[in-house]
């Protein structure tokens, strides 16, 4: 029978909620790292019962950890409790929490600054790891977005890490300037249909596309119009937010980005917008149906200063035109009083029938929905905020 | 020489270990020594205190020994003989932030 696992990071630990496939009844093990901010935590397609988690914390900085039995215990790759703490040679382990940026010059451009707030010039600094992407097929291969914006990659299940630098030096990145949460690349697509073709967005840079498996990378954002930039049809700067696509079909893009919900039909050569009726089209998080790929989910917030619902009210938007046309789904959410926020790693979808969909707020609470949006309940209402929700499918 | 240290809890819970944490040193007892010597036996903690690639300690890190605050000595100075002896600990601490 099939069970659905959710991971949750939160900004003090991570919870592992478990369910069996009616998702009316719900374990809940956590906190893990209790007191360590949880960006983000995702299970290996390849091997579910991996799962990766990025704790970090303004003291201590970035930890990645791993577990190979869905959440129950856990390790820094290549230290595992108990085993000698160095290799055969005598070196120290511990590689798994170094995230150093390219500077080689036989990668070509080493970048040492990007644009601060103020647009003057900043230098390059590591500061956590936002997403982790497990690859979707070899659950030794892991992907890594990072603050200050960055790819990485873990080929050895995330004992090391080492930049993919083709993205910072393809020619715009000391252009890139952070958003108010920082200059994080939050996003990581993996297209299905083809192992050479990544998506990936960055606050506030924008979409960017490799089809040569990161070697090279190409701006992704004509077609976004964004008013808050000097030029607001500038090949990069904008504030994405997030991106999704139905594994079937690839080359369609949703995105969520700081104003405007857009589409693109071509792998994101172009986009559109498809706000349509929505009460505000600012937000954070956007997502597919499992099994309807013109599905889409966004969770609209009133205004870029001010995080939480319009009217108070918390609202999944659902459009099932692909955009323009959207239904607000409201039962069993809060309609009064409710100003939390949903942050842009936290919604997610299982693959059963039907569709479950999952988001998590800033005020702790974690929603499902077992119809496809329908109808709503909280699987926990009082955790930490939460930053991140992701789900497994097992079976 | 054994040197003691204590550690965050935060620290000593990625390390797996309670209290106090006894290290051997056969060099000279210094901020660096000491760590190097930390990172070498808890391997999970590299570039929890310091950066992996400057060696800097991290902004919100201090070290305290003897009542006095080291944090700003420069990493290869020796420390006190009473850090050195194992009479008092090298105090690893996370800086008090916020309310």
């Amino acid at each position: 029978m099939s069970r659905v696992r959710v991971l949750v990071g939160t900004r003090k630990g991570a919870f592992v909620l478990t369910s069996d496939a009616q998702r009316e009844r719900w374990d809940i093990s956590g906190p893990h790292f209790a007191g360590w901010e949880i960006y983000h935590l995702k299970g290996s397609p390849a091997e579910p019962n991996r799962v990766f988690a990025s704790q970090s914390s303004g003291w201590f900085g970035q930890i990645i950890q791993r577990s190979d039995d869905g959440g129950k215990t856990w390790h820094q790759p290549g230290t595992p409790p108990g085993e000698p703490t160095t290799t055969p040679e005598g070196m120290p382990k511990g590689e798994s929490n170094k995230f150093v940026y390219d500077t080689s010059a036989e990668t070509g451009k080493p970048l040492t600054t990007h644009q601060w707030y103020d647009g003057t010039p900043h230098p390059w600094e590591f500061k956590r790891v936002w997403h982790l992407e497990p690859s979707l097929n070899d659950p030794d291969t892991v992907y890594a977005g990072v603050e200050d914006a960055a790819l990485f990659r873990s080929t050895d299940g995330g004992k090391s890490w080492h930049e993919i630098p083709g993205l910072r030096g393809h020619g715009s990145g000391d252009k890139w300037a952070p958003g108010a949460g920082g200059m994080c690349l939050h996003t990581i697509l993996l297209d299905p249909s083809n192992p050479n073709r990544i998506f990936i967005a960055i606050s506030a840079a924008g979409a960017f596309r490799t089809d040569d498996a990161g070697k090279t990378w190409l701006p992704i954002n004509r077609g976004l119009h964004s008013l808050y930039i000097p030029n607001p049809t500038a090949e990069v700067g904008h504030c994405v937010h997030r991106i999704a696509m139905h594994r079937s079909r690839p080359d369609v893009l949703f995105m969520q980005k700081h104003w405007d919900v857009m589409r693109s039909d071509d792998a994101g050569e172009s986009w559109h917008e498809i706000s349509g009726n929505l009460p505000t089209d600012f937000g954070f998080p956007i997502d597919v149906h499992a099994h309807e790929p013109n599905t889409i989910y966004v969770v609209p917030i009133k205004s870029d200063s001010e995080h939480y619902p319009p009217d108070g009210k918390l609202r999944v938007y659902r459009s099932r035109t692909g955009g323009n046309e959207w239904e607000a789904l409201t039962k069993g959410l809060p309609q009064g009083n409710c100003y939390v926020n949903v942050l842009r790693d936290a919604m997610a979808v299982d693959s059963l029938d039907k569709c479950g969909v999952y988001f998590g707020t800033t005020g702790g609470q974690v929603y499902a929905s077992a119809d496809a949006g329908d109808s709503w309940s909280p699987i926990v209402r009082d955790l930490p905020a939460v930053v991140s929700v992701e789900v497994q499918t097992l079976s | 020489m054994i040197i003691r240290v204590t550690l965050p809890a935060h620290l000593r819970k990625l390390a797996h270990v309670e209290g106090e944490v006894k290290l051997h040193l056969e060099v000279q007892a210094t901020q660096c020594s000491i760590l190097d010597a930390l990172e070498a036996r808890y391997p999970m903690l590299r570039g929890t205190i310091r950066d992996q690639v400057t060696q800097r300690r991290r902004a919100f890190v201090r070290f305290f020994a003897c009542g006095e605050d080291l944090s700003h000595e420069p990493p290869d100075a020796a420390l006190p003989d009473a850090v050195a002896s194992g009479a008092e600990p090298f105090m690893i601490v996370g800086a008090i932030a916020g309310g």
